[in-house]
């Protein structure tokens, strides 16, 4: 039996077999090895060092700023998108090209520039410190920096979209009677939808990972501000190699479970649609 | 990480291969703040090799957190010497390798550091706070800075000063336990290493009081925050040992013994031992030390193996996983 149908591209044995054998090489290996790592230890260690009550704030921690950055660029990262597509303004390419610095700028420098920024003596965090409120050093201060790393991936996500989406579309609509609010409901959300989620699901995978940018604003207080990768780290430097896996095993199917999830929805949101459009 | 650990050592390893006997080079991998002080030793002992041998001696030097130092090496980073913070780093290499012999500290005179220093206070200037001594730093209106001792081996000795002197004036394990608690419960940041817990502190204005070694407190008196901070020296603290060793795997696969002990001893002469002080070490010749007499005041000094039983057992009981430093954050069931 054949297991693949014949194409009518050549070369596709060729091709296939070239990137399984890449993407082994660059993502299955140390993927592999992190988890024969962690198979070092015995179910009963993996098992407490996974869920101790430290590992379980910083999962909390990481996976929730993470939500949480992803939702704000969600709103404002599209919303930018569309003022660079939609408009233009003199300037526009600067404020485009400056989208793309935190993809540029060493997170590390990030995070420090961030710090300065928003600690008590800081231009901003002077500010908001007289409000009664502090950003520096706190679980809010983790969630700015993670908005600024993975502002990029929403807006580059959507932006081809949004391009290719005629606003004839719009104006037919309008035409018709649609009014703003309904053109933006019932035209352009459902079009953008998939880009966005998958803007979003970039966003969040970018912000798990994230860890030069965080440790120097988060204050790292063990069960309240502590992230994930920083609690491997620390493992790491104990040379508890097992423990710093165990986390990383934890975080990795989290991760793509999330992924996965966001990836399905928006499999989902396509398939709906094709299948309006086609009625 | 490790990949590129191994092409940076194969690197410095090609880069370091004798193309004539008369070209030596050493790799000295080292700890954060020990730049300077390496800087002027590598210069004065390679002049005096060059007199002594005829040799051009070329001595590099790698600056990190004394940790992650430490397992550069044991992942193929190709150290002729280390000069690290704490010797439980070096222990590692012979835990993780056997790069070096079980008994490697014994191998120099003074426990193998050839320097010392303690850990002391910086305050603001004036010392607004009135902080004298220990006690005052658990008072509820003082914060202290000071990095997470998990991922700084500077902090662990910061820890191990507080645990081992609220041990001495009260003698219990747990009268200790209830200083270092109430103490890090002043803590509002933990940095992962000393030098950001310094930036934190002097730069970012966080804090009243920065736990310190003595010559990063020194170092900071007088380039960073000059006439913005004070020294206070507490009555009582812990004697830091950093240590040094040749690693024996690398030096005797790159022929580079002889002049890596002849480095390390050269630490202990008048002239390493002066240098060391001039950048705020607490030398162990007698006489330097007498000399720089008016930078290091008189303390009470206790070591780890005195108060602790060795690194080993202070590791177990307070820096391991559910270790004391844990339960200060997650009380144990």
């Amino acid at each position: 039996m054949r297991l693949f149908r014949r194409q009518a591209l050549p070369g596709f044995g060729l091709t296939l077999g070239l990137v399984l054998s890449w993407l082994t090489l660059i993502v299955l290996l140390p993927m592999a090895a992190l988890v024969l790592k962690s198979a070092s230890i015995g179910p009963q260690e993996f098992w407490a060092a996974a869920t101790s009550p430290r590992a379980l704030a910083a999962y909390r921690v990481t996976f929730g700023s993470a939500a949480l950055a992803g939702l704000v660029n969600l709103v404002f990262g599209t919303l930018l998108a569309w003022v660079l597509v939609r408009y233009r303004f003199p300037g526009r390419a600067v404020v485009d090209a400056l989208v793309d610095l935190p993809f540029a700028l060493p997170t590390a420098v990030a995070g420090i520039t961030l710090t300065a920024l928003y600690a008590g003596n800081g231009p901003l965090g002077r500010w908001i410190e007289a409000a009664g409120w502090k950003v520096a050093y706190t679980p809010s201060g983790i969630v700015v920096a993670l908005i600024f790393v993975s502002l990029p991936f929403i807006v580059r996500s959507v932006q081809p979209v949004l391009e290719a989406l005629e606003a004839d579309i719009e104006e037919a609509a309008a035409t018709l009677g649609a009014g703003r609010l309904t053109v933006l409901r019932k035209v352009i959300l459902p079009a953008l939808w998939p880009a966005i989620l998958a803007g979003f699901a970039l966003a969040f995978a970018r912000a798990i990972g994230e860890y030069g940018s965080v440790i120097f604003i988060a204050g790292n207080m063990p069960m309240v501000s502590e992230i994930a990768p920083l609690l491997i780290v620390a493992k790491r430097d104990l040379r508890d190699y097992g423990g710093a896996s165990a986390i990383a095993v934890v975080m990795l199917v989290a991760s793509f479970t999330a992924l996965l999830a966001i990836n399905l929805v928006q499999l989902w949101l396509v398939r709906r649609r094709s299948a309006k459009a086609g009625r | 990480m490790h990949a590129f650990l191994r092409i940076l050592a194969l690197a410095v390893a090609l880069a370091a291969t004798p193309t004539a006997a008369a070209d030596l080079s050493l790799l000295n991998v080292s700890y954060d703040p020990t730049r300077e002080l390496y800087r002027e030793v590598n210069a004065a002992f390679a002049a005096q090799w060059k007199q002594a041998h005829g040799d051009t001696l070329t001595i590099r030097q790698s600056h990190g957190g004394s940790g992650k130092q430490a397992r550069s090496v044991i992942d193929g980073l190709q150290a002729d010497v280390v000069t690290l913070a704490l010797s439980y780093d070096i222990d590692g290499l012979h835990e993780n390798g056997n790069l070096v012999p079980a008994d490697w500290q014994q191998r120099l005179p003074d426990n193998s550091a050839p320097y010392t220093s303690t850990i002391v206070f910086l305050v603001r200037k004036g010392n607004p706070k009135q902080l004298k001594d220990w006690d005052d730093l658990v008072r509820e209106d003082v914060r202290v800075i000071t990095p997470n001792p998990k991922t700084s081996g500077g902090a662990r000795w910061n820890y191990l000063a507080a645990w081992g002197q609220a041990k001495r004036k009260s003698g219990s394990d747990e009268a200790a336990r209830e200083f270092v608690s109430r103490l890090y419960r002043n803590v509002p940041v933990l940095d992962t290493g000393a030098r950001g817990a310094t930036t934190t502190f002097v730069e970012r204005g966080q804090g009243d009081v920065l736990l310190a070694w003595e010559n990063e407190a020194l170092l900071a008196l007088h380039s960073i925050g000059r006439g913005n901070f004070e020294i206070v020296v507490p009555s009582v603290s812990i004697l830091a040992e950093p240590t040094v060793s040749i690693v024996d795997q690398v030096v005797d696969r790159r022929g580079t013994r002889a002049v890596a002990e002849a480095y390390l001893r050269f630490l202990y002469t008048r002239q390493g031992q002066e240098i060391a002080a001039r950048h705020h070490y607490r030398p162990r010749d007698a006489e330097v030390a007498a000399r720089h007499a008016a930078d290091f005041p008189a303390l009470e000094l206790f070591t780890v193996d005195a108060a602790f039983g060795g690194w080993h057992r202070a590791h177990q009981d307070h820096f391991a996983d559910g270790a004391s430093f844990d339960r200060i954050y997650v009380p144990a069931r």
